[in-house]
């Protein structure tokens, strides 16, 4: 009877051993997720998040893995799901209200190390690209910013980004266990997904601030130009401030951002937080359109990025030309006007 | 107060863009190089604390000596010495980690470095020298004031802007509004003579790992020609956007 009873427990052991090891391969699939940090204001999610979001899932799906987002102070994460997140961890917390990039970049931390994510991504909004160079110091992940594609091979995990502000592409591979990609806004657009996303409550600890929001300046009821899908910008062929009017209701119309030249900028007709181009906002809307600016270097620079380009200027030799794919050489005090009332009527059919 | 000024070498502007080597290095053939512009915009702003509060002023790059001119430039517009790091500029993470040798060996109170440099664009090196030196951090920086060990900075976020306070040691990603265009400097002769005899020092860099590698360059797809729609046939304007475009 003995060398049975050894023989039985043996067995037992072996199926126990081979049990565990099915759980081990589990959980190393499961912590290998892909984590994207989703961001929102006034708990609402930017678009930007669902961009990432969709970005997130179709590298997962060419690791073979899952999706899991971090969001801070969200109202309602269900949405994610549509967007291919296979889970959410909530971070709730009233010390979060204002941004700050070194709490919530140790925040997104502590969920890439939480979950054991191999790649996380962020978008290229103005506090996600103040808070990620912190976060790949602290996760020792290489990183690449103005991600324009899903990477071209994951082993060498290889990305396409813009250098050389807009003039050629860059191949980049990031060599760390741990890679930190930034995706260019408005570059890989948003993919439904059906499906839906678990949710569970997650509390990092939260470190020392070291800078501290005093107060800020926005205009809530308007389209930001990092947001925008359309841009209006205008230059000083506008001739002065007083002529706006017609820009911002343009703008309105489309539900599009405003924005505008250096030089309009510099001579105060508008606040420099519209001011476009190389030493302004980059822009990479779907549509930007150019109203009395001549297209110098340094503006196309910072608007290159944007899919399609209109240019209204009554003179037909004006740089800007040779960058659009649309033009109308003609005085804008007329087409402005005449334009708003064609896109009225063409909504007023959709 | 010891300022630090980081200064990226990079391609003016205007210039053409084209790639050796099969597509693996920048063509520096012709090429015309500056102070990246969001570098000076900071070097202007540390010459205001130099000139009004008592600061000194130290210029900072990493590179091989073909970048010794635009440091010099630097100097000629007044900052008092030079560092040059010798060695290339592979990616941010290598030259945040030689920036933050440099940063600790020196004790600096205040670094300012551009939010991005106009070749790579890769927007990461202040960030990362903030966190490898344990500083306090600002980035899109149009504005800062400092008193004592306290800081008052103002950031640029998407659709407006923000006042924030902090304290030394700080790094900020400085961009235009730090100074207005205007108020930059064009050295003038004395300054280009003072420049000869200001010290240059050349560091060995510390070693560091490759995080990331450039694999080669490409160049977009030539644009066509526009499509010109008359100033009297909008509807056509609309119409294009809309079914051919499909951005409305």
């Amino acid at each position: 009877m003995t060398p049975n009873w050894i023989w039985v427990l043996f067995k037992v052991y072996e199926i126990i051993n081979e049990i565990s090891t099915f759980v081990e391969i589990k959980n190393k699939e499961y912590i290998m997720s892909v984590l994207v940090y989703t961001e929102s204001e006034q708990g609402k999610f930017k678009k930007v998040a669902l961009e990432v979001a969709s970005y997130a899932k179709a590298v997962a799906n060419q690791l073979g893995t899952t999706v899991t987002a971090v969001t801070i102070n969200a109202s309602d994460a269900s949405v994610l799901g549509n967007y291919g997140v296979d889970k959410v961890l909530n971070v709730t917390n009233a010390q979060l209200d204002a941004f700050n990039a070194k709490a919530y970049a140790d925040v997104v931390k502590q969920a890439a190390e939480k979950e054991g994510a191999k790649v996380v991504i962020v978008s290229s909004s103005a506090d996600s690209k103040y808070l990620a160079p912190l976060l790949a110091v602290g996760l020792h992940a290489g990183y690449a910013t103005n991600v324009v594609e899903a990477p071209s091979s994951t082993s060498p995990f290889t990305v396409k980004r813009t250098a050389f502000t807009n003039k050629a592409f860059n191949m980049t591979t990031i060599n760390t266990d741990v890679k930190l990609v930034a995706v260019s806004n408005n570059s890989f657009g948003l993919v439904e997904n059906s499906g839906s996303a678990s949710a569970e409550d997650f509390a990092p600890a939260i470190p020392e601030f070291g800078v501290h929001v005093q107060s800020v300046d926005k205009a809530s009821d308007k389209v930001s130009i990092a947001d925008a899908e359309i841009v209006v910008s205008a230059g000083r062929g506008l001739k002065g401030p007083e002529n706006w009017g017609m820009i911002e209701e343009l703008a309105e119309v489309l539900g599009a951002a405003t924005a505008c030249s250096k030089p309009v900028s510099d001579l105060g007709w508008r606040p420099h937080s519209e001011h476009v181009g190389q030493t302004g906002k980059p822009v990479a809307s779907n549509l930007y359109i150019a109203i009395g600016i001549s297209g110098a270097i340094q503006h196309l620079a910072g608007i290159n990025a944007s899919k399609v380009k209109v240019v209204i200027n009554t003179d037909p030799e004006a740089p800007f030309f040779k960058a659009a794919d649309y033009g109308v050489v003609g005085d804008a005090f007329e087409v402005v006007p005449a334009l708003i009332e064609k896109l009225k009527a063409f909504k007023a059919q959709q | 107060m010891k300022i630090l000024v980081c200064i990226s070498h990079v391609p003016d502007t205007t210039s053409k863009i084209n790639f050796t080597e099969g597509d693996t290095k920048f063509d520096t053939n012709g090429v015309q190089f500056v102070i990246n512009p969001n570098d000076e915009f900071g070097l202007t702003r540390a010459m205001w604390f130099k000139e009004k509060q008592g600061a000194s002023v130290t210029v900072v790059n990493v590179g091989g000596p073909e970048t010794e001119p635009t440091l010099r430039k630097a100097l000629a517009i007044g900052a008092d010495e030079a560092i040059r790091i010798n060695t290339e500029a592979t990616d941010g993470f290598a030259v945040a980690k030689q920036l933050s040798k440099v940063i600790q060996d020196g004790g600096y109170d205040l670094v300012i470095a551009g939010r991005e440099s106009i070749d790579y664009n890769g927007g990461m090196v202040p960030g990362m020298i903030a966190g490898l030196t344990n500083a306090n951090f600002v980035n899109n920086c149009i504005s800062l004031e400092i008193e004592g060990t306290n800081a008052t900075a103002t950031r640029e976020i998407d659709g407006g802007k923000e006042t924030v306070t902090t304290s030394l040691p700080l790094v900020i990603g400085g961009q235009k509004g730090l100074v207005e265009e205007s108020d930059l400097r064009i050295p003038n002769m004395r300054g280009i003579m003072m420049a000869r005899k200001k010290p240059l020092q050349v560091v060995e860099p510390v070693a560091t790992e490759a995080e990331t590698s450039s694999v080669k360059f490409e160049k977009p797809v030539p644009k066509g020609a526009v499509t010109l729609v008359a100033p009297d046939n909008l509807d056509e304007l609309v119409n294009l956007l809309h079914n051919e475009a499909k951005v409305i």
